[in-house]
Formats: C-alpha cells, sequence, structure tokens
C-alpha cells in the first residue's frame, strides 16, 4: 500500500524538490565560508605575488607545513592543553565566583545597595588594568595567570546572572509568596530558572573572554607552556608561520567554545521552543 | 488545616469563615493618595461562592490581594476564623487572569510546586498532583510544558494549581477574563463543579455580570471611586444555572442597571450565546 502511494506521489513530490533543494541548501551552508575563504585567497596571492615579504607573511602551505611538523613531533598539541587547561580553571572559578554573587546581589537588595555601585566601578576598569596588580599579589607564574583569566570570566558571569535575577518579574514573586515558597525553592523554582537564559548569556561570553584572556596572560606574564609561550617563540625566533598557526588554532578554538556553548544552552533551555 | 465542609445551602451559611470588616485601602499614585477600597464590610459564609461585580478601578483586585495576606497595609479587618490575616497562607489560594505558569516546569511541576511547603510524603503528593490533574481533565498533558498548552488548558492547569493544597477559599481574579468566549463558557461550568464538588468557599472577581450571576451564590456590586460595595445581591434558587431563564435574566439587569448600565427596550430583548457572553467593560 505505501508503495502505490509512493509510485503514486513520488515522481511529482521528488521533481518539485529536486529543483528546489540543493543549489539552495548548499548555497545557504557555504555562505558564512565564503568571506573567510576569499581573505585565505587574498593571503595566498598575496605572498605568491610578491606585494608583501614572504618572511613577513609567508604563504599558506609554510603553515600548513609547520602545522604537519607540529602535529608530528606533539609539541603544539601540548601547549594547546596547557593553555586550555588554564583556560578552563580560571572560568571555573570566574564563572561559579560571578553567577554565586549574581544570585546574592540579585536576591538581596541589601547586597546590592551594599555591592552594586562597587561593582559597576571595577566594570569601567579595563581588564588588562590588573595586569600589574596581578602579577605582584599573586605573581606572574601559573596563580597569577589563573586569577586573571578568572577575572575576566567574573565580570560577565556577574553582571548577567545579577540582571537575569533582578529581571524576575513581579507577578511570579507575587506567585512564590501566595504559594508560600521560602527563599530555597524561590531560588530552585523561580529565580534560577528564570534567570538561566541570561546566567548562559553570561557564561558563554565569560568563556570567550577567559580564552582571550588566557593568550593575554601568556603572552603578558612569565612565559609558561601555552600557546602564548609558543606565539612568543614564534615572535623572537622569527617564526611567522609558527605565529600565524597559533593565531589560527586561537580563532578554531573560540569557534569551537561557541558552537558548544551554543549546543548546551539549546539543550537546556528546551522549554523555550517546544 | 482543610476542615471537610459540608455543602450548606445559600441560606444557613455559617457567617464567620472570612470576615472583612471596615476595610480601608489607600495608594500612593505619584505623590497623591487615591482611595481604592473604603469601608468594605462583606462576610463570606463557609462553601459559599460570591461573585464580586464591578468596574475597572473598583478595587476589587485590591480586595483579593489584601484577602490574600500580600498587602497588609490597610485600615479595618480581614479575618479567617476570627484570625488576622497577617500574611498569605496556604489555606487561601488564588487563579490570577493570567494562568502564571512558570513556562519552564512541566504541568506537574508547576502543580507540584503549590504543595512545596505540604509535609505530605513525596508519594501523596504525587497521587494529589495526578488527581487534581485528572479534576481539570488534562492528566495526559502531566509532562507537556506550559507553552504546549492553549490559553484554556493553561487556565486549568492554574485552577489545578490552586486547589491541590485544598484550600478552605479559592480566590479567583477574572480567571476567565482573557480566554475566548466559548471556552470561557466552557470553563465557568467546570469551575461550578469543581468548587461544587470540593465544598471549596469561593471569592470571584469579575465585569463579566453574566459569569457573576451565573457562578456566585450572592452578588456583590461594587461602585469605583473610592471602590465601595454598592449592594449585595442574593442569587436565590429561583434563579436556575439557566441563562436564559427568565428569573436569571432579571437578576443580571438588576445588577447591570446597579452598575449604571440602563437597559433601554429591555422587552424586546431576546437572550442569545452572543448577549449571555457579552462582557461588561
Amino acid at each position: 500500500m505505501s508503495l502505490i502511494t509512493f509510485a503514486g506521489r513520488g515522481p511529482l513530490s521528488r521533481g518539485t524538490r529536486r529543483s528546489a533543494l540543493p543549489l539552495g541548501t548548499i548555497g545557504r551552508h557555504l555562505r558564512p565560508f565564503a568571506l573567510p575563504a576569499a581573505l585565505l585567497a587574498a593571503w595566498e596571492l598575496a605572498a605568491h605575488a610578491g606585494f608583501v615579504d614572504a618572511r613577513f607573511l609567508p604563504p599558506l602551505e609554510a603553515v600548513l607545513a609547520r602545522a604537519v611538523a607540529e602535529i608530528g613531533h606533539g609539541d603544539l598539541a601540548a601547549n594547546l592543553l596547557a593553555s586550555l587547561q588554564r583556560d578552563l580553571i580560571g572560568f571555573a572559578f570566574g564563572g561559579t565566583a560571578g553567577i554565586f554573587l549574581g544570585l546574592v546581589i540579585g536576591f538581596s537588595p541589601l547586597a546590592q545597595r551594599l555591592l552594586g555601585p562597587l561593582l559597576l566601578v571595577h566594570r569601567q576598569i579595563a581588564l588588562f588594568a590588573w595586569v600589574p596588580l596581578i602579577s605582584m599579589w599573586f605573581g606572574g607564574g601559573e596563580t597569577g595567570k589563573i586569577v586573571f583569566i578568572a577575572l575576566a570570566a567574573f565580570q560577565p558571569s556577574l553582571i548577567n546572572t545579577w540582571q537575569g535575577v533582578a529581571a524576575i518579574p513581579r507577578s511570579y514573586r507575587e506567585l512564590a509568596a501566595v504559594l508560600t515558597l521560602g527563599w530555597l525553592d524561590f531560588a530552585r523554582l523561580i529565580a534560577i530558572p528564570g534567570a538561566l537564559p541570561q546566567i548562559f548569556t553570561g557564561l558563554h561570553s565569560a568563556l570567550i573572554y577567559a580564552w582571550t584572556t588566557t593568550v593575554g596572560a601568556e603572552l603578558l606574564l612569565n612565559i609558561a607552556p601555552g600557546l602564548g609561550g609558543r606565539m612568543n617563540e614564534g615572535q623572537h625566533l622569527f617564526h611567522m608561520d609558527l605565529l600565524l598557526l597559533c593565531i589560527l588554532l586561537l580563532g578554531g578554538v573560540g569557534v569551537a567554545f561557541n558552537i558548544i556553548a551554543g549546543g548546551l544552552e539549546r539543550r537546556l533551555l528546551r522549554w523555550r521552543t517546544p | 488545616m482543610s476542615t471537610a465542609a459540608a455543602f450548606p445551602d445559600a441560606g444557613s451559611v455559617d457567617a464567620r469563615a472570612l470576615e472583612i470588616q471596615d476595610v480601608s485601602k489607600r495608594f500612593d499614585v505619584a505623590g497623591r493618595q487615591v482611595q481604592a477600597l473604603s469601608r468594605i464590610d462583606l462576610a463570606v459564609g463557609e462553601g459559599e461562592f460570591v461573585s464580586i461585580v464591578g468596574a475597572s478601578g473598583c478595587g476589587k483586585s485590591t480586595l483579593l490581594r489584601l484577602i490574600l495576606g500580600l498587602d497588609t497595609d490597610y485600615e479595618g479587618r480581614i479575618r479567617v476564623d476570627g484570625k488576622s490575616v497577617e500574611r498569605p497562607g496556604l489555606d487561601r489560594s488564588i487563579v490570577f487572569q493570567e494562568h502564571r505558569l512558570l513556562p519552564w516546569l512541566s504541568v506537574e511541576a508547576n502543580v507540584a510546586a503549590a504543595l512545596r511547603q505540604s509535609r505530605l510524603g513525596a508519594g501523596e503528593k504525587r497521587e494529589l498532583v495526578r488527581d487534581h490533574l485528572q479534576l481539570v481533565g488534562l492528566d495526559p498533558f502531566a509532562k507537556a510544558y506550559p507553552a504546549q498548552l492553549s490559553g484554556g488548558m493553561a487556565q486549568r492547569v492554574a485552577i489545578a494549581r490552586a486547589l491541590v493544597t485544598k484550600p478552605r477559599f479559592l480566590l479567583l481574579d477574572e480567571p476567565l477574563g482573557a480566554l475566548d468566549a466559548l471556552t470561557r463558557l466552557r470553563l465557568q461550568d467546570e469551575l461550578l463543579r469543581i468548587v461544587r464538588q470540593g465544598g471549596t468557599t469561593a471569592v470571584l472577581v469579575t465585569h463579566d455580570v453574566d459569569e457573576a450571576v451565573y457562578l456566585g451564590d450572592r452578588i456583590v456590586v461594587m461602585h469605583p471611586h473610592p471602590g465601595r460595595i454598592a449592594t449585595i445581591l442574593p442569587v436565590t434558587s429561583a434563579v436556575s444555572r439557566d441563562r436564559s431563564d427568565p428569573n436569571f435574566i432579571r437578576l443580571r439587569d438588576e445588577v447591570l442597571s446597579w452598575l449604571g448600565v440602563s437597559r433601554a427596550g429591555n422587552e424586546a430583548r431576546e437572550p442569545s450565546v452572543a448577549e449571555g457572553t457579552r462582557r461588561f467593560a
């Protein structure tokens, strides 16, 4: 029976699909890659046509050869892992502290009055302005780097959590009062899930901030294993291919973080798109 | 907490269940004092269904907030069983005009949220939630999220949530006001059945005169500026729950005239469904 209906309807639907689908969808999927591809092509052209000194901008294949060599002896992978580890530890500390303090301030008008102005001033201070202080207090080693990264992750998660909790509608607070919920139930059933989209937004930017700051920490504080360390090496030994490879890698990790965070967000906030 | 209520008829109610005595409430609006309620006196008996009807601004929703204990800054006294109301409690629950379900919780979790403060065991709670979803006919949707429900279904979940704690008083703040006419008629019957079945005492605030007459044992007509009680009309047994019954229409017209709506050409009109659901704004 299904065969008959298939035979009856098949050609027509397949025919219309064939004409409508392929070019449109492929085009749509490729569109995000158009500009990067054009840039890479321009880079390649510039390197080969002699517009630029190849010592300063080596051609793509040199970077690729460097990548193959690095993958071969595993140096870069080890450095990438060292950076990622540092990044995620700092992110975990800063993000947790930000969410926790954001919840406290969001819940407690007293905490908001006490800490709010201070935190708003803190927000105005450029992140890199803390570098000298951090290196004096915590040293330029691993601790100092992680504190710096945590500080970067702290700010967006704090502000977003705070705003998320503050934006819980009055009607929900009233509901909590009518149901005689205690503050713990209010947090669990209403405030945290209600603020969750904002908290995710905060964590998402915290993830990106932490990653950019990781490289900053590795470049500005003591040299240690990590992508920043390799970039230092590339700069001092004039290995432009290594430097460019590191930059591409940094971008790649950032994109990967974005994709992972976006996927998690969609999964955890399923109730918004039933 | 929940005393099993007998089913008293409107004539012999114990008028001590909920007492509102000489209640006045002022609001500060942009530096000016606005009298929201002025000297409200009302006693609601056990198992009674009281409809409060009035134009917007007559303070009827404010009165519900005071009964709930959400706002204790007023003059006069509100007492339940002779004890002053000082804060919200599970003996009084409310259905708001918007369903106010938490969008991130499933239907059953929304109903269960009302039982957070209850000391019952987990099994009993589960059973209560299931029973009450059954009561409103939504047990197949226990796992659904509010965004997947229609307006009428969501409001039924809100009714289940309000009843799951077995409150003595069910306060209804224009609960059907946001629904379409047909759903409203259907839910009015459902509400009546549920309230009668549980012996719950109900206070309904509405600006739908038809609804007030259809559901109430008594109708409190309020006037605005300042919010005050204009009159209280009993719904006698002669008024059957039949919207086209002459007694029903007579009482509805009386309420309308108390609200200042003159009904010219009264005799010539025939009640129709559209007319029956006509809302008084």
